[in-house]
């Protein structure tokens, strides 16, 4: 049974460490030259959308074809910011953990096109059920830095009253459902949240996020089926960002086909759109979720992007990919390439891009100063332990108000 | 002899077992190029190739399927599963399939599946990268259940595993990866070098499945304990100041039910600790098991230390984590009660 005699398929390595980057497996489609269907369009004249790539800007930054969704420059400027944003405290995040003042992070940079775009084509009240790279959700609706701060913390402002690993956030009133440390079970739940949605007769959607490696887990599959019978008014989006940790996207099933593909089998249709390009998402965005506030159902969206980053701080990218590969990856950084279309419509300039990071590095600083007071693992002030047991059920029981007391009168109080 | 620390000599089974059995394959997220998240499977996939070292899609119940399948193709699976956190969406084919398999065929059909999870806290990792389901499983019949304490024990108890042809569920408390850690996190950390158990043979070797461990022997008390509350439960003795006897059981399915039962007979007096939270844990399986074979030695109500009723928190781990002064509280209880 040795190696050379099996006849078991296992997908081609992708470029690893001391290798030269090799994106030859993606195939992508020239800015514009996509068709924009109708959103009552039958599935058949949709489904090329599936295997194509919808691109608006080119390499020049212009903004070009059908998908184009002419959006002034100011709302660009306000993408730009949040994007600028995001990358800019993760960034900071990143170092704040390295510092150990948290115990981990997890960034989404290279990925910001995609939140950020994605919230701003949705209303305040569509409902949104993120995975855990999907902070530009957060920023772009304008949650504040000190309360994600303080969940990283888990301080005595913490949304989560110290629950939750760092990055898992949940927004009740700004319509963003709790982040799951498990992957994949927020895909479904988005589809059942939609369904509730057209019970009740309420004009809102749902979108919800999930990385490429966990479409592998039986929760996507549910995602699909539900949606698809029940014709639920919600976008379901595929971030693939080519890895998941160490593995390539062929090991979740890419090689042979795309993760918008899945859609058309379920009877949903899938569009593959350049994920780095915040035009691109924006638009398909803007179509999926009209298409879904019409009643003509859900909608497939794979935005192909890159984990430009570790995949946490429990990694190390150089093990498992050339360090060079990031900047051979063929769709460019999403704000670069904004920041450039902006300039070409005489929008932005380099100085005023200073000036932004500028300005918003000095807000996360001012946030990060904010959110100490309310405690840092080595002072200010801390959670009471008591908290522990609060909201396992809505009434503690008895047994667990015993629990509770013992762990009191242990800790002296 | 070679010494390692627990991810090495997960390894070394691994590899040893790879080396000797031609249908053994390794399976699971991340194991093959880059070696696994904690790198159990370091240098294997190099070793024996990307068909016997096989990285999976991120599909749990995906991979115990094909596990299961494989298995009954003949070959002895060993999947793992990233953290025993991310166990729940194989459960179906744990539970329904895996367990049953031999049952429901009289015997025609088996599989041999070694499942591996790392589980248990104290690494800062919140409610997915804590917990300690063993009782979830221990309550299925037709799976056996091990966990380790020692590097040791680790590598004998996952050739046994292995080479069992029934199904494992196979534990290793993270949080003894690299040394054998007692509760006191105040203290720096203990390497695994320092301690008799991280001595282990390069070699072939087994630990049986069904056989606990005295690891100090004692006549006022016996504490029951397996995996990391093994070095808790080291250290919660020594702060009590009591002779007691502690037992490692090593394998929770089948039950040692001999060794821990002679033990509390002997010193009339018994703890239960384990990390997994209290009620229906599997400490109220060992606890019937000891009032119904000891009864009439006992000298104190049975105790049980545990963690708390509530999921895994992440702020607060060490007033969560059943640590040494909560076991010597039970202990000195025991103590008094007679
Ligand atoms: C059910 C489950 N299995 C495994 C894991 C461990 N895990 C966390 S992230 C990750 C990789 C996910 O990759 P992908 O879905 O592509 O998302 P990305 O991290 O690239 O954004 C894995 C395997 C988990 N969190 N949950």
């Amino acid at each position: 049974m040795a190696a050379h005699e099996s006849r078991l398929h296992i997908p081609p390595s992708p470029a690893r460490p001391g290798e030269p980057p090799d994106f030859s497996y993606l195939k992508t489609s020239p800015a514009g030259s996509v068709p924009r269907p109708e959103i009552t369009a039958p599935l058949v004249t949709i489904e090329p959308l599936a295997s194509e790539m919808v691109r608006v800007l080119d390499d020049a930054g212009t903004a070009i074809g059908p998908w184009n969704p002419h959006l002034d420059p100011e709302d660009l400027q306000v993408g730009l910011r949040h994007m600028v944003l995001t990358r800019r405290f993760d960034d900071r995040m990143l170092r704040i953990q390295r510092q150990g003042r948290i115990t981990f992070y997890l960034k989404s940079s290279g990925e910001e096109a995609v939140s950020v775009a994605g919230a701003m084509a949705l209303r305040p009240d569509d409902m949104l059920f993120p995975s855990y790279r999907n902070q530009g959700l957060y920023i772009a609706r304008g949650r504040s830095l000190v309360d994600l701060m303080c969940q990283c913390l888990s301080n005595t402002r913490d949304m989560c009253k110290g629950r939750q690993m760092p990055v898992l956030y949940h927004w009740g009133s700004g319509n963003i459902f709790s982040i799951s440390g498990n992957l994949a079970t927020q895909f479904p739940q988005a589809v059942g949240w939609a369904m509730a949605a057209a019970l009740k007769g309420e004009d809102r959607l749902a979108s919800s996020w999930i990385g490429e490696g966990a479409t592998a887990e039986a929760d996507f599959h549910h995602a699909l089926t539900f949606a698809a019978v029940y014709q639920a008014p919600v976008i379901l989006n595929v971030v693939n960002n080519q890895w998941a940790i160490s593995t390539s996207q062929k090991i979740a099933g890419g090689e042979l086909s795309t993760f918008a593909a899945r859609g058309p089998g379920y009877g949903i249709p899938g569009i593959r759109v350049d994920g780095n390009d915040f035009l691109a998402v924006y638009a398909v965005m803007q179509w999926a979720a009209e298409r879904a506030r019409r009643g003509n159902g859900p909608t497939l969206i794979e935005h192909v992007t890159y984990r430009a980053s570790a995949h946490s701080t429990s990694d190390d990218p150089s093990r498992y990919r050339p360090q060079e590969e990031g900047r051979a990856w063929p769709l460019g950084d999403p704000i670069a390439r904004l920041e450039r279309h902006l300039e070409v419509l005489g929008a932005w300039s380099a100085d005023r891009q200073d000036r932004l990071e500028k300005e918003l590095d000095a807000h996360i600083v001012e946030c990060w100063r904010e959110a100490a007071t309310y405690g840092t693992p080595s002072e200010g002030p801390s959670l009471d332990p008591m908290t522990l047991f609060e909201d396992v059920f809505k009434e503690m029981p008895k047994s667990l108000a015993r629990q509770r007391d013992e762990l009191k009168a242990l800790l002296g109080g | 002899m070679p010494q390692m620390n627990l991810v090495q000599a997960v390894n070394s089974a691994l590899d040893v077992m790879l080396g000797r059995d031609p249908s053994v394959v390794v399976m699971g997220e991340d194991v093959g190029y880059f070696g696994g998240v904690f790198r159990c499977t370091e240098g294997l996939q190099r070793k024996y190739g990307e068909h016997r070292v096989i990285d999976t899609p991120i599909a749990e119940g995906g991979i115990v399927a094909a596990a299961i399948g494989m298995g009954v193709n003949g070959l002895r699976p060993v999947a793992e599963i990233q953290f025993a956190d991310y166990v729940y969406p194989a459960f179906d084919q744990i539970v329904s399939e895996l367990a049953r398999l031999r049952y429901r065929t009289a015997g025609e059909f088996s599989a041999a599946v070694t499942v591996r999870m790392p589980c248990g806290g104290g690494i800062r990792g919140g409610q997915t990268h804590s917990q300690s389901p063993e009782g979830i499983f221990t309550h299925v019949c037709g799976i056996k259940v091990v966990m380790p304490s020692n590097p040791y024990d680790a590598k004998g108890l996952l050739v046994s595993s292995i080479e069992d042809d029934d199904p494992v569920i196979f534990f290793e408390p993270k949080r003894i990866y690299n040394g054998p850690f007692d509760g006191d996190w105040h203290k720096p950390a203990v390497p695994w070098s320092t301690h008799s158990k991280g001595d282990v043979p390069a070699g072939h070797y087994t630990v049986p499945l069904c056989r606990a461990e005295i690891v100090r022997t004692g006549a006022d008390v016996t504490i029951l304990a397996y995996g990391t509350m093994v070095h808790v439960a080291e250290a919660a003795v020594r702060l009590a100041g009591v002779d007691a006897e502690i037992i490692d059981l090593r394998t929770l399915v089948p039950l040692d039910t001999d060794t821990m039962c002679s033990s509390v007979c002997k010193t009339g007096r018994c703890v239960i600790v384990h990390e997994a939270t209290r009620f229906s844990g599997f400490g109220a399986e060992l606890s019937a098991t000891v009032q119904e074979e000891c009864f009439w030695h006992l000298l104190a109500p049975i105790q049980r230390v545990t963690g708390w009723d509530t999921p895994y928190p992440h702020a607060f781990e060490w007033e969560y984590f059943p640590g040494p002064a909560r076991i010597a509280a039970a202990i000195k209880t025991v103590m008094e009660a007679s």
